[in-house]
């Protein structure tokens, strides 16, 4: 589902680009998110929606949510209704497992939505999209399978509960229930329409225009019928990154025809590089990201490196004019991983008002994102390859909504 | 244990391998062992042992004229540009069960070694007979590379001969070639195979010494030089053993109150104390159960059908 290198397309640089492929702001500036949530036509994720969340799930709604990460939606309102009146939902989201080295903005996605599933006591399915990595990164199927397996551990290491998920890989999964949902969705995209959503042409082979529905039909329970037998109506939430949009506009379109609920979307920003908000995160450039198999001495460089500074140029210009916090990195990526939000709001106030320098403000990151990142791997470490086989095994989840 | 060289050379005897074999002063370097055994018995090796950021190990046994390019081979592998480096003593000496100076393709008939890529050098397929340290710097063996492949087969490996010296592009339509031998599973060294002595006393060697001590208020042995190697052994049987479990969470707590213990108000340090273990310590109680539920899983697999 996501990507991690872009394909080089022809983009007009006067307008910004998002698409499952391609994501580049307009003339190397910045992402305008007001300016894609109209294009889109979803909804912004207002301060009484994240109340409401908080009423409900009676804790503190996640720092993605109280940080604006997961910044837009559509229908999440309806799900909180239903939730409200004792309708549950279950939750989807996915990986498209290109590589395996995994950096901190891979794992936004798995974070947000394992407190999801903490906070409202619902199952979850992960679709690991092996095919689509075979096709369009021209990956062989057993080293796409390999790798489905691998970031699979990544994945369960998040801290998602076997007895409420279910993972499953395309070249695994794919047939029965969940294909003759795949072949009526297929029926009703034309061709020309899958080419206006997805950019398809001519030259690009049939493997790609018959991707999308298997993207599509995780939304729909009936697609796994050893976890939801007989519970058509239950409606899915799926929390994804903004790019991944087009599939689930062409879904929500699908979905009424075949008589099924839409899903609904919880949808977040992208997470900048370290080299700043017009710099890619790349697999193939290890000091654009940090990775979760990084050590705490890579950390501590990559961000004293190559970190992108707001801050002034001299210390006397600093404490005179103050950080720009709109393009420091360390702040950003503060935001969305600091938990305390008084901490936050003390060193954005102090750095922005020149009394605190950036190393500062580095060595603190420095801390939290080695914090991070040793715990993800002491759990990593825990994940054999017989608990990725239970999490993929096709089995049913009794209490799943407990 | 680790296999001995004596018992190495009986089990190329056993198989009917044809080798000679040289025995002289310890030697350290390729240099040293040409003094003792001359090229015209075979050709030399030299033989290195890598490690890649996710803990899985390689030997490369080349040629010593074969350029070995570590950049290049990671790449290869799918690793990035600098995916690979030395591996430490302490994997030498857990993993292939031999001494600095005498890593050698045979080191792979140790259990201890099943994880290991063994990357073997084309060239030596051209060569009449190359020659090995067989699990010992004082003695080298040479044989032929049927011999060397007919004993690997014996252990169930599949002999892999790579151009070493190869560069090819790798990018988005060229997949890296040697992705493939890229070993399944890592290692965490120590292996957990002890685990009857470490209940007793387990000795936990910390993480490095920058991250925040919140698991190691245990006594400890000083943290050894294992630099990039993960090793808080107690942590994979802190989500398997119900004692364990307990000991962690009660380590966590005592530290975090220990720290805290100059807040007065004994309300707002039961506050904090919650604040901030919660998470972690539900992210631990998740993996103590999704561990349960495999080992579940793996016992209903394997269930045998009530007799009649």
């Amino acid at each position: 589902m996501e990507v991690d290198k872009k394909d080089e397309r022809e983009s007009d640089s006067s307008e910004q680009v998002v698409n499952p492929w391609e994501v580049s702001a307009k003339d190397g500036g910045k992402i305008d998110y007001d300016k894609l949530i109209d294009k889109f036509g979803c909804q912004r994720l207002d301060e009484s929606l994240i109340d409401r969340v908080q009423r409900l799930t009676s804790r503190q709604p996640h720092v993605f949510l109280r940080r604006g990460v997961f910044f837009a939606h559509r229908d999440f309102n309806e799900i909180l209704d239903a939730y409200e009146k004792g309708d549950k939902f279950y939750l989807y989201t996915g990986r498209g497992p290109s590589s395996e080295a995994l950096h901190l903005g891979h794992l936004i996605p798995f974070m947000f939505t394992k407190y999801l599933q903490e906070a409202f006591k619902v199952p979850l399915v992960i679709q690991l999209t092996d095919d689509e990595k075979c096709m369009w990164k021209n990956l062989s199927v057993e080293e796409s399978q390999r790798l489905a397996r691998e970031n699979a551990k990544d994945i369960i290491a998040c801290g998602f509960d076997v007895t409420k998920t279910f993972i499953f890989s395309d070249f695994d999964y794919v047939g029965g229930a969940f294909y003759k949902n795949m072949v009526k969705v297929s029926k009703c995209v034309t061709l020309n329409k899958a080419m206006g959503i997805f950019g398809f042409s001519g030259e690009d082979h049939i493997g790609k225009l018959s991707f999308p529905p298997v993207q599509a039909v995780p939304s729909f329970p009936s697609s796994f019928p050893h976890l939801f037998p007989g519970k058509d109506n239950l409606r899915c939430l799926i929390p994804c990154a903004i790019d991944q949009d087009p599939y689930f506009r062409m879904t929500r379109d699908v979905a009424p025809r075949l008589g099924y609920s839409k899903p609904a979307l919880i949808e977040s920003s992208f997470f900048p590089a370290l080299q700043g908000e017009n710099g890619k995160m790349s697999a193939s450039d290890p000091n654009s990201a940090i990775y979760v198999t990084d050590t705490a001495k890579d950390i501590k460089n990559k961000i004293n490196r190559y970190a992108f500074s707001g801050g002034q140029d001299s210390v006397e210009k600093h404490r005179e004019l103050g950080a720009n916090l709109e393009v420091d990195i360390p702040v950003k990526y503060l935001s969305f991983f600091l938990e305390d939000d008084s901490e936050l709001e003390h060193i954005k106030k102090e750095y922005g008002e020149g009394r605190m320098l950036t190393g500062e403000v580095k060595k603190r990151l420095t801390e939290v994102l080695t914090e991070m990142v040793e715990r993800h791997r002491r759990s990593r470490a825990a994940v054999t390859d017989e608990m990725v086989d239970a999490f993929m095994a096709v089995r049913p989840l009794p209490s799943m909504f407990e | 244990m680790g296999f001995s060289k004596d018992q190495l050379l009986n089990r190329l005897q056993e198989l009917e391998i044809d080798y000679t074999k040289y025995e002289h002063p310890p030697v350290l370097t390729v240099e040293a062992q040409a003094k003792y055994v001359s090229s015209s018995e075979g050709a030399l090796s030299k033989n290195l042992f890598f490690k890649d950021k996710k803990h899985r190990y390689y030997i490369v046994s080349a040629m010593v004229d074969t350029k070995v390019d570590m950049k290049v081979l990671s790449q290869r592998l799918g690793l990035g540009k600098g995916g690979i480096r030395m591996a430490p003593e302490e994997a030498l000496t857990q993993l292939l069960q031999v001494s600095l100076e005498c890593v050698t393709p045979f080191a792979v008939v140790n259990e201890s070694a099943r994880d290991v890529s063994l990357l073997l050098d084309q060239n030596f397929k051209n060569q009449k007979r190359c020659i090995f340290h067989p699990l010992s710097n004082e003695v080298s063996v040479s044989l032929n590379t049927s011999g060397l492949d007919k004993f690997l087969k014996s252990i169930e490996r599949d002999p892999v001969y790579v151009d070493l010296e190869a560069n090819p592009a790798v990018g988005k339509d060229q997949p890296p070639d040697l992705a493939v031998y890229v070993p399944s599973n890592s290692v965490v060294i120590p292996e957990i195979s002890n685990e009857t002595s470490t209940k007793q006393t387990p000795p936990p060697k910390s993480v490095s010494a920058e991250v925040k001590p919140v698991a190691s208020a245990k006594p400890s042995k000083p943290a050894t030089k294992g630099k990039s190697v993960v090793v808080e052994k107690s942590t994979p049987l802190a989500f398997k053993n119900p004692e364990k479990f307990v000991e962690e969470i009660m380590d966590k707590t005592s530290a975090l109150l220990l720290s805290e213990a100059k807040v007065e108000n004994v309300e707002a340090l039961a506050e904090t104390l919650r604040k901030r273990l919660t998470s972690e310590l539900t992210h631990l109680a998740i993996m103590y159960k999704n561990t349960a539920y495999t080992e579940g899983f793996h016992a209903g697999k394997h269930s045998q059908p009530k007799r009649l």
